[in-house]
């Protein structure tokens, strides 16, 4: 049995939905990210695991101990919430202290792990300060310290880098992902940011509406979008119609794209998903598809260009090797390798409702 | 047209001068009428003395007065920091439509006039009223609470609680609800989670509702005239009477200043010890 399990987790608000039957299995040591925009049900998630939110149905089992009934306070899970919920009245090493004071932890040992701790995040030398004298990342890396303190078996993280400025961002990801490495605490991330959830999670969890759409490595999830929703969110997608003709698919009349996966009925109608970095310009002769560029956008390292063809309106983005760009409201070819065509899996009744 | 300089001043002289004028003149004209001279034959005579002073530094009868008064606004204090906290807990804890419905019950002893409340209260506490007939039925029999400090206090308390509660719930507003739960998580009781992360942060609160409770409890008036009677004298009634019954007026007007006085000293002594103690920790 995995470390953490969530079996058919829903809660319901009088006839709101907020999470539907979720299933997760989380092994000891992994860093999960939950990913979906806001009302998917992922704050729900973690708010039940936590113990803030008693679950309507489902159970919640931890090291094979069933905690779905225990009190916030007896579960020692670590948090750091969006906030960071700092203790204002108290310094960082009081704040990081805490916990520890809780489990009655003698005062010797409890400073030496205070002290041990904030070194992990590299913040030995404002023990002595109170939290409105740092700065945004400072306080986050004291959330961070004062939930990993205690040692708990699993870290819950609530948007932890949504109040810090996009380099700071980037910059404590990768801080994140080193101390939870260091420290191998299993660890669950909410965010609705996909790029965060993609560079730093082990899996990730994809909700739409209160429902788990997706559970997948990082890259899979990216490669193999399992629904139209995770094509579009994770990631920018082109979606285009194909008809099935053997074993082609036809984009449009005369472009044919080999079928991947699974077989599908003759002349049934599937959708294809093409990232727009899988596109690229090519020559006249080597050109699958005529488009027109009908805008450019510059994104630092790559060109994003927004064309129109016979499959509709695209996005191709092409890495900024240096070289000029193609100009506005000119014709290109466009062109792609077989096998980066994507086709997304029917939706159950959704055909009919689009 | 006037230079940028002085424009903040002209825009705030209208109420300067009424700031002036309502306060600081009589103020002043009571700190005049204490120096004068007094005789019960001829009245208010001019000129300068301490006697009124000297008079109620002297004699122990005051002092007992201005000791009663004190312990009656400092347990009125107490009392309002002991039940009005928790209020404004709960209160601030409530969903939309209860919220506004208690904070109106709490703020309905202002709304209505002291005189009737103060009977009201007289009705209850007096020999016959429900309190009594409550403690005949259990056996304890009659207790006299008219006119003694007991109801003063009880009335007081009843008036001055919205004072307590609405500083209080003011800086829990401000409180960050997840704080509550990041203390929950990290394996604090309740009970611990309101002593050392609430009630820290809403120290400012009960110490802006005490001064507020402590200072009007200690000039109260109406509600000592009206429940305490002759019996219980407190400063403020003491001064109505040198005024209005003795009509020793530089008497009253030094009894007035010394109220003043030590309520000043009071306020800011507690402000600076506590504040202080605060401002260290916050920065706030």
């Amino acid at each position: 049995m995995s470390f953490l399990v969530l079996d058919g987790l829903s809660k319901s608000y009088g006839d709101v939905h907020a999470l539907v039957d979720m299933h997760l299995a989380v092994e000891r040591g992994e860093f999960i990210g939950l990913l979906g925009p806001s009302g998917c049900g992922k704050t729900t998630t973690l708010q039940a695991l936590a113990g803030f939110v008693q679950p309507t149905r489902g159970r919640i089992v931890l090291d094979g101990r069933d905690i779905t009934a225990l009190p916030a306070n007896r579960r020692g899970l670590g948090i750091v919430f969006q906030s960071y919920a700092l203790f204002p009245h108290m310094t960082v090493a009081q704040n990081v202290a805490f916990g520890l004071e809780m489990r009655q932890v003698p005062t010797a040992e409890r400073a030496a792990r205070v002290a041990r701790m904030l070194e992990l995040v590299h913040l030995g030398e404002l023990a002595a300060r109170y939290p409105r004298e740092l700065s945004g990342g400072q306080r986050q890396r004291v959330a961070v310290a004062r939930a990993l303190v205690i040692e708990p078996p699993v870290l819950l993280l609530d948007e932890p880098l949504s109040n810090l400025d996009a380099k700071l961002r980037e910059a404590m990801q990768f801080e994140l992902r080193r101390i939870q490495r260091k420290l191998g605490t299993t660890t669950i991330m909410v965010t609705h940011d996909q790029a965060e959830a993609l560079s730093i999670s082990d899996r990730v969890v994809v909700m739409h509406a209160g429902r788990v759409q997706q559970i997948d490595a990082p890259h899979r999830l990216y490669e193999h979008p399992q629904s139209r929703f995770i094509s579009s969110f994770v990631g920018k997608t082109n979606l285009v119609s194909a008809t099935v003709r053997g074993t082609w698919m036809e984009l449009a009349p005369g472009l044919r794209v080999p079928l991947a996966g699974a077989a599908a009925a003759e002349g049934s109608t599937l959708t294809v998903c093409l990232r727009p970095e899988k596109l690229a310009f090519a020559d006249a002769a080597e050109g699958r598809l005529p488009v027109r560029i009908e805008e450019r956008f510059f994104l630092g390292s790559q060109w994003l260009y927004r064309v129109s063809s016979a499959l509709g309106d695209l996005e191709v983005a092409c890495a900024n090797d240096g070289r000029p760009p193609r100009p506005e409201q000119a014709q290109a070819q466009l062109t792609w390798s077989d096998d980066v065509a994507r086709v997304l899996p029917p939706e159950p009744g959704s055909d009919a409702a689009s | 047209m006037t230079s940028g300089r002085a424009l903040p001043y002209a825009l705030s002289a209208p109420a300067l001068a009424l700031f002036g004028l309502m306060v600081l003149l009589p103020l002043a004209l009571t700190a005049a009428l204490s120096f004068q001279r007094f005789s019960h034959d001829t009245g208010v005579q001019g000129g300068f003395t301490l006697a009124a002073y000297i008079a109620v530094l002297g004699d122990s009868y005051y002092w007992e007065i201005f000791g009663r008064t004190g312990w009656v606004a400092l347990l009125t204090t107490l009392l309002c920091v002991l039940i009005g906290a928790p209020e404004a807990y709960i209160l601030s804890r409530m969903r939309a439509p209860w919220r506004s419905v208690f904070l109106l019950v709490i703020l309905a002893p202002l709304l209505v006039s002291v005189v009737v409340r103060a009977f009201g209260w007289s009705l209850v506490l007096g020999p016959a009223g429900f309190v009594n007939q409550f403690f005949e039925w259990v056996g304890i029999g009659r207790v006299r609470m008219l006119y003694t400090p007991i109801a003063v206090v009880v009335a007081l308390v009843h008036v001055m609680l919205p004072f307590m509660v609405i500083p209080v719930w003011t800086s829990l507003q401000k409180l960050d609800p997840q704080v509550e739960n990041a203390a929950l998580s990290l394996g604090a009781s309740r009970f611990t989670v309101l002593r050392r992360v609430v009630l820290p942060q809403v120290t400012p609160g009960l110490l802006s509702g005490g001064l507020i409770v402590f200072a009007l409890s200690a000039s109260a008036l109406a509600i000592p005239g009206l429940l305490g009677g002759r019996r219980v004298k407190m400063v403020a009634t003491l001064i109505y009477d040198e005024y209005l019954h003795e009509l020793n007026w530089p008497l009253g007007a030094a009894i007035a200043l010394a109220l003043l006085v030590v309520n000043l000293v009071v306020m800011l002594a507690t402000n600076a010890i506590l504040e202080g103690n605060y401002r260290k920790r916050m920065g706030a």
